[in-house]
């Protein structure tokens, strides 16, 4: 069985022949010592008491290597091509892969490609950027990430510049018999008037071969800088994907971020934003959408450093069969941060008896003119409504499923890509979990 | 084999050779815990074999415990050696003689409370047992529950008197595994209440220590125990609104209820230690456990305002077994001066239609940090249970510190959780329109502070209501301005 020793050595071996200047090197070498003390996270560490990793830590992955033969329809289909449109960055099973890519015309200054490239392309800022908003000394897989990642996608908007177009990141994984292990890591850098709308996007092709992404994005805003960010995970029935997002914002910036989860086997997303400055608004959306075996895990996490900062937040789930999901919430209002206003919610659907639902909405506030709100509801859905729609004809079956639509559909209409949000519309639909608990109850 | 079989023996002997016999002339223990301690205190006690051995088989538990950090309290290391784990209850003669030789402080806020003089002279721990009246009223009701049936009398008389019913429910709802602080008072406590209201009984006053014989000096580790057999009910106070004099710092209480089915048992605190003063020093550090069970159609229902020590570490908790029962849990905490409160509930729904209620209202003002943490629990069985949250928090002055932990976890798809927390500033325009039709800042705070409790304070018994809401206002003093 592999545990943290196999990835220190496997670390050891791998840094001999590295051509890297000597900080990464040096942050490289940090990041292993922070996770080898650390270890894998346990259901005894409270930030994971509700997600244990004992199927990660027990799995032998060799790294995802190679490409792999893919029939270009079926890429298509799964990247949502033609319906996003925009530049696209694409890595198949961790390599950057030119024949998905394509990258458009862009604002002078303006850097949007592999983030390898741009380390080449500008040193000093990449220098100055990496690792520093993801820490590496509480976070064990940001530390993994850090000690391994070998490439990943890079958006860099300089001051008063902005894409118009969306920047699609996309990151496909096709095992070829063996499960295998990756580190994405991306970096988005708005300066100070700086806009872009990006989408991080992550498929699985197998259906049945487990593999680990283990992805680190970091996003630094200046001030009134404003972007839009979508997270859509697609990973396969079995893959586990453990994702780390950290966010800096600056006086008067906007980042929005929703999270679709639909795939995968074990999921966590953890999201943590620090506002340092004033006037800034975040928004952290998501909604996951599990059935079988699946276990969806978010953790937020909203630093209110500043006064007169605005955050919202609504997390809803659905789940069916014997799924598990997980919404555990933090916001934090340091003393200094008077005027702030946060909101949270998170809404859970159970659709079967061995669902299970786990809601840890949490308020930490040590400023007193500050409006704070959070709720959360685990629960079925309204029988009033349900009432209605059969009094007029429609069977329950078909009600409730309108019903569930309409509960999940509130979510999707937050994505801001047309053809992503029409996309997963139809998506939406087809993936419904069956409300087993209906058939149990008749 | 022999050969550890042979040191057993041996050291059994040992124990039984010295260790308390020479002990049990003393009245007070040095300080320190070993079993011998135990032992001892249990037989000054009169305790039966199988206590001492509960007692024992609690503190070997114990040893192998480490104390909680958990919360979010701050709470300087605590030596567990340097305690004195028996005392025999003070003699009335060694308190004070009169009123004029109680702290002037405290007299105040007696004064404040409106506690009739004789109640001041019990209260501050006087002599008084020829003129106080209650003495004799008590009498009067305890001969009252006797003829219903009602057993209400100290632990240890319960121990004495009534063993088999000791026995059948003491660590049922608790067991003595449970938590660090539970596990040593389950090894060490010194005394506390025993109440067992029989089949179908309707218990005709709110009990309270107040009016047991002998309530004085339960010491730093209480353990309290109630049964309600089947429809019957009680309600029960604990705790008094003055401020109680006491010089232990640690206290590790422990209480138990047990509702049978269709049974009913109300549970009120209100807990006003000593806080600390203004730099956090003294205090009382009070970290306990309270936990009901409820059988088929029964009721629990925790009521609280605590205003007083310097930690508290509380969750009292409904475990809702049989179907249909019924769980509530309200409660007041305020934390002014330096105080840390880290208190909730559990609510364990684990029987068909079961229903649980919490509302939760916490103030925290001047360099005080409230923070509630509870869960709500939906097992996988408990078809159509229904539970309702509410946490609010009110912060006054930007030094104090308001935090919501709720923990909600549900396995069954036709149970119903809500959960709703706001935290929010005391409202100005609500103080400034008191202090435009003359009513000075500090009644103004004091009014407002109840109106957002009113919700748990209406829960309270009528006195009892009164009271607590007079020691809101007092609490506050001196907090905005």
């Amino acid at each position: 069985m592999p545990n943290e020793t196999d990835y220190v050595s496997r670390f050891e071996a791998a840094s001999k022949n590295a051509d890297e200047p000597s900080w990464l090197a040096e942050l490289r070498r940090k990041a292993i010592d922070d996770f080898q003390r650390q270890g894998f996270p346990t259901t005894k560490n409270e930030w994971w008491r509700d997600t244990s990793v004992k199927a990660i830590v027990e799995s032998d992955f060799r790294d995802a290597d190679g490409s792999p033969d893919v029939p270009k329809p079926l890429v298509n289909a799964a990247t949502l091509e033609g319906a996003i449109g925009g530049h696209r960055v694409a890595f198949v099973n961790g390599k950057f892969s030119d024949e998905l890519s394509h990258i458009g015309a862009l604002p002078e200054g303006v850097f949007v490609g592999r983030l390898s490239d741009f380390a080449k392309a500008h040193p000093d800022k990449f220098e100055q950027l990496l690792a520093k908003t993801a820490k590496t000394d509480d976070a064990p897989f940001a530390a993994l990430n850090t000690a391994f990642w070998r490439d990943g996608a890079c958006v860099f908007v300089p001051k008063g510049q902005s894409i118009d177009e969306t920047v699609h990141i996309v990151y496909l994984t096709q095992t070829n018999g063996h499960a295998t292990i990756d580190h994405p890591r991306n970096l988005i850098v708005l300066e100070d008037d700086a806009k872009a709308d990006v989408i991080e996007h992550y498929v699985g092709m197998d259906k049945c071969l487990a593999y680990f992404n283990n992805v680190v994005t970091e996003v630094v805003m200046g001030e009134r800088a404003f972007l839009d960010h979508l997270k859509l995970q697609q990973e396969s029935p079995c893959a586990f994907h453990v994702a780390t997002m950290e966010i800096r914002q600056r006086g008067k910036s906007n980042f929005a971020t929703n999270s679709i989860s639909l795939g995968g086997r074990l999921v966590r997303n953890d999201f943590s934003t620090a506002l340092d400055g004033e006037f800034i608004e975040s928004t952290m959306d998501g909604l996951f959408l599990v059935d079988g075996e699946q276990h969806v895990d978010h953790h937020t996490k909203i630093d209110h450093l500043m006064p007169n900062c605005h955050s919202f937040e609504t997390f809803k789930g659905i789940l069916g069969g014997k799924s598990r999901g997980v919404f555990n919430g933090r916001i934090y209002v340091e003393k200094d941060a008077q005027k702030t206003d946060a909101k949270q919610t998170s809404r859970n659907l159970l659709l079967s008896k061995d669902a299970t639902a786990n809601a840890r909405p949490q308020l930490e506030i040590y400023a007193d003119d500050v409006k704070c709100t959070h709720g959360a509801t685990i629960g079925q859905l309204d029988s009033n409504a349900l009432f209605y729609l059969r009094s007029r004809g429609i069977g329950e079956a078909e009600a409730y499923k309108i019903l569930v639509y309409a509960f999940a559909g509130d979510m999707i209409h937050r994505i801001k890509n047309l053809g992503a949000r029409e996309t997963l519309e139809a998506k939406l639909i087809e993936l419904l979990p069956k409300a087993t608990y209906l058939e149990e109850a008749s | 084999m022999q050969d550890s079989d042979a040191i057993l023996q041996e050291r059994v002997n040992q124990e039984y050779k010295y260790g308390w016999v020479t002990d049990i002339e003393q009245d007070i223990f040095p300080p320190g815990l070993n079993e011998d301690v135990i032992r001892a205190l249990s037989a000054k006690k009169k305790e039966p074999e199988w206590l001492t051995e509960w007692r024992l088989k609690a503190y070997r538990h114990w040893l192998n415990m480490k104390q909680p950090d958990w919360a979010k309290l701050q709470v300087s290391p605590i030596d567990y050696q340097a305690i004195s784990y028996y005392a025999a209850p003070k003699s009335k003669e060694d308190g004070p003689k009169s009123l004029d030789d109680i702290d002037p402080e405290i007299r105040a806020t007696y004064d404040k409370l409106g506690i009739p003089l004789v109640e001041q002279m019990a209260l501050a721990g006087i002599a008084v047992d020829a003129v106080f009246d209650s003495v004799s009223v008590a009498t009067t009701f305890r001969a009252k529950l006797e003829e219903l049936g009602i057993i209400f009398c100290s632990f240890s008389e319960a121990v004495r008197e009534h063993p088999d019913l000791v026995k059948k429910y003491l660590g049922s709802v608790v067991p003595y595994t449970d938590n660090f602080f539970a596990t040593l008072n389950s090894a060490v406590f010194s005394d506390g209440s025993f109440c067992y209201v029989p089949k179908g009984v309707r218990c005709p006053m709110e009990l309270s220590t107040y009016f047991r014989i002998n309530a004085g000096n339960t010491g730093q580790f209480e353990r309290t125990l109630l049964v309600a057999d089947e429809n019957s009910y009680v309600s029960y106070l604990e705790g008094c609104t003055a401020p109680m004099r006491d010089e232990n710092q640690l206290h590790a209480a422990v209480v138990e209820l047990v509702a049978l089915d269709g049974a009913q048992i109300k549970y009120s605190t209100v807990q006003n230690w000593y806080p600390g003063d203004a730099q956090g020093k003294g205090g009382i550090y009070n970290f306990v456990t309270k936990r009901g069970k409820a059988m088929k159609g029964a009721k629990l229902s925790w009521t609280q305002v605590e205003t007083g020590s310097a930690i508290t570490w509380k969750y009292p908790s409904c475990i809702l077994q049989g179907d249909n029962s019924v769980g509530e849990f309200y409660s007041v905490a305020l934390s002014s001066l330096k105080q840390q409160a880290d208190t909730g509930t559990k609510m364990v729904h684990i029987g068909k239609n079961t229903r649980s209620t919490i509302v939760s209202k916490g103030i925290s003002a001047m360099l005080g940090q409230n923070t509630y943490r509870g869960q709500v629990l939906i097992g996988k069985n408990a078809d159509n249970a229904r539970n309702y949250s509410q946490c609010d928090s009110m912060l006054m002055g930007s030094e104090c510190g308001a935090h919501t932990f709720p923990y909600i976890d549900v396995k069954n798809p036709s149970g119903q959780v809500e959960h709703e927390a706001s935290t929010s500033k005391i409202n100005e325009d609500q103080i400034f329109y008191c202090r435009q039709r003359g009513i000075s800042t500090e009644d103004a705070v004091s009014m407002i502070v109840n109106g957002f409790c009113k919700e748990v304070l209406q829960e309270l018994p009528m006195e009892f209501a009164v009271e607590a809401q007079k020691l809101l206002g007092i609490s506050l003093e001196g907090s905005v301005g």
